[in-house]
Order: structure tokens, then C-alpha cells, then sequence
């Protein structure tokens, strides 16, 4: 019976006292690196022009975003990317019509369209796009650009 | 035997070293803000309707081709950070009367009977390719806003002493109270009416 005892004893027993702050350390770092994005992009990420007018986008909720940007796989001519599937410019009309439904009617005229577009897009296709926006009376948008100060 | 002679290791600075840890991912991790330039679109107009007649003196026309020129009032080729002055100094030009027939006393431009009659008259017109780069167009109209910001600091300076970003902050200040509010909204209109931000589009040509 002795003998017994004595091998327990005998192992160190590991420290756990620091394994919470470990955790929160790792749970604080996931939250903070974690970017709100909820759709995963199908095209080459934009790069965003550079400007010193910029306003901050507020209510993100009211917010719809187009992106505008090079295919991944090599295609010639911009995409365009609604929500998580590439799509054209004539299903812009549907999703700004579904982001109009699932808003409360008080906030229907305060949705803004945001556009992300890539630096080397083409006018031509922002164009397009403005003009199937204003089809559908959706005139509020915001040109996304990185807010960079004045020299 | 030899076990028992293993030190236990000190954990007590563990905390720090993870503190130290999360305040440096803290600080350097920048959280991506939305921003970018708002606009406004036009509205359709129904295909019987008229476009507005504007002088020629009253457009400031901006052209823009797929390899970044940029031609102002079509006879004037330009680098992007030229594109603000020109534009300050036509818009705030003044040469004549608005359309009540009131004359712009706020004006500190010439009074250049050539170019445009009144802030509020003067319109801005940008044209561009199918082709021209996305980053041009907006650096563009990056340079346009600037112009216009210019001239509504100057006046809110003039009239509030503090800048138009500050009214503009004010008005939406969550903190304050609601008739505080109400009151720097006014301010903000107030110079927004007198500098309008009259931007117009053509087609891109193909």
C-alpha cells in the first residue's frame, strides 16, 4: 500500500493555472484578426483606389455591396459579384430588390449601394451598373475608396 | 527517485506574456473601416422631358480618356492635382446673378463675366471612355469634392468659425442633444446651399 502511494506522489503534476489566459489570448486574437465579411469573393480582391474625401460608411446593415474586380481564373473583362456568386449586371436589379424587402420600410430610402470596385475596372462597367441602380430608383452610392491623408 | 528533483516551472509571469501578446495583436491589427465617396444619382426623367439648357459658361467640363488625360474646358490639358484650382476658380467665379437674379456676395473669384454667373448655376460635367481606368475616374472626382469642400470650409470658417467636416460632425453627434442637432443641420444646408454640389455624367463614349 505504501509503495502504492509513494509513485503517485512522485509525478509532477503539470501547471494549469496559466491555460485560461492562454485561451483568452488566443480567443481575443481570433476576434480582433477576423474581418466582418460575410461573403467569401469569387474575384481577385479590388484594389481599392486611394482618396482624401471620403465619408465613413455607417449601418452597415443598410448597406449593399457590389464588387468589381478581375476573374481569378484569368477571364478577360471585369466581374461583378453580388452577395457570393459572380453574376452580371442585369441581377443587379433582384439584389437590390431583395435588400429592399428584408429592410423595415422606415429605412427603405436610407439603403446605399457600396461600390467596390478595382482600380483598373473599367468606367464602362461602373457605368452600366449606375444605370441599372437608377432603373430601379436605388440612387444612393458610395464609390468604396482606402481614405488616405493629403500630403 | 530522480523525478522529485524536476523544478516546477514558474508560471506566475505566464499572464504578462500573454497580456504582452494580446495588447501587440491589439495594436497592430488595423480593423477595416467601409469607406468612400458618396454620390447621389440623378434620377430618371421621363423621355418627354427636356434637358435643362446650360450656358456654355456655366459648364465646367472635365474629359477624361482611357489613358488617365485629362482635357478641362476642352481646350486645357491637366495633371489630377491641377483639376481642384480650376474648379475652385470657375465655381467661385460669380460673374453674374443666380437664377432670382440675386448676385453671389460670397464669392471671392473675378467676377469673370466669361466664366460661370453663380455657385449655384455653375455645373460640373465629366466625361470619359468606356475604357478609362476606374482609378483615374475616381481620383477625378476625388479632386471635384476637394474643389467643393474647399470653397464650404471656407464659408462655414467665415460664417461659424470651424470647418464644414466639424458642422457636418455635429450635426450627426449622437451625443449632444436633439435640438443642438437640429441646429448645426441648418448650418450644414445653409452652406450646402450655397456652394451645390452640381456634378453631371455623360456616357462614357465607347
Amino acid at each position: 500500500m505504501s509503495k502504492f502511494n509513494k509513485k503517485k506522489t512522485d509525478m509532477p503534476a503539470v501547471n494549469t493555472a496559466s491555460l485560461p489566459d492562454i485561451v483568452f489570448m488566443l480567443l481575443f486574437f481570433f476576434m480582433v484578426t477576423t474581418t466582418m465579411r460575410e461573403v467569401e469573393l469569387k474575384i481577385k480582391e479590388p484594389k481599392l483606389p486611394e482618396a482624401t474625401e471620403v465619408k465613413k460608411l455607417k449601418e452597415k446593415n443598410l448597406v449593399s455591396f457590389i464588387y468589381v474586380g478581375k476573374s481569378k481564373k484569368g477571364v478577360k473583362g471585369d466581374r461583378i459579384q453580388l452577395n457570393d456568386k459572380i453574376s452580371t449586371v442585369n441581377d443587379i436589379k433582384n439584389f437590390i430588390l431583395a435588400k429592399r424587402e428584408s429592410v423595415a420600410p422606415s429605412d427603405k430610402n436610407r439603403l446605399t449601394t457600396s461600390i467596390k470596385a478595382d482600380i483598373g475596372s473599367e468606367v464602362g462597367t461602373i457605368y452600366d451598373i449606375k444605370e441599372k441602380l437608377r432603373d430601379i430608383n436605388a440612387l444612393k452610392i458610395n464609390y468604396s475608396a482606402r481614405e488616405v491623408q493629403r500630403k | 527517485m530522480a523525478r522529485r528533483d524536476i523544478p516546477e516551472i514558474n508560471a506566475g509571469s505566464m499572464a504578462d506574456i500573454a497580456f504582452l501578446l494580446l495588447i501587440f495583436f491589439l495594436v497592430t491589427t488595423t480593423m477595416n473601416v467601409d469607406a468612400g465617396i458618396p454620390r447621389k444619382l440623378p434620377e430618371r426623367q421621363p423621355p418627354t422631358e427636356n434637358p435643362p439648357k446650360i450656358k456654355e459658361k456655366n459648364l465646367f467640363l472635365v474629359m477624361l480618356n482611357r489613358q488617365g488625360e485629362i482635357l478641362v474646358e476642352g481646350n486645357q490639358y491637366m495633371k489630377v492635382d491641377e483639376i481642384k484650382d480650376a474648379a475652385v476658380k470657375f465655381l467661385d467665379n460669380g460673374g453674374g446673378v443666380d437664377k432670382d437674379g440675386n448676385k453671389c456676395d460670397y464669392c471671392k473669384g473675378r467676377k469673370d463675366p466669361t466664366s460661370s454667373d453663380h455657385p449655384k448655376k455653375a455645373v460640373i460635367s465629366i466625361g470619359s471612355a468606356r475604357g478609362t481606368s476606374y482609378g483615374d475616374y475616381l481620383a477625378v472626382q476625388n479632386e471635384l469634392v476637394r474643389a467643393y469642400n474647399e470653397l464650404r470650409d471656407r464659408e462655414a470658417d467665415a460664417l461659424y468659425g470651424m470647418s464644414f467636416k466639424d458642422l457636418k460632425e455635429q450635426a450627426d453627434n449622437s451625443d449632444s442633444s436633439a435640438s443642438r442637432r437640429e441646429a448645426y443641420k441648418e448650418k450644414v444646408k445653409k452652406i450646402k446651399e450655397m456652394y451645390p454640389m452640381i456634378l453631371s455624367e455623360q456616357e462614357p463614349l465607347k
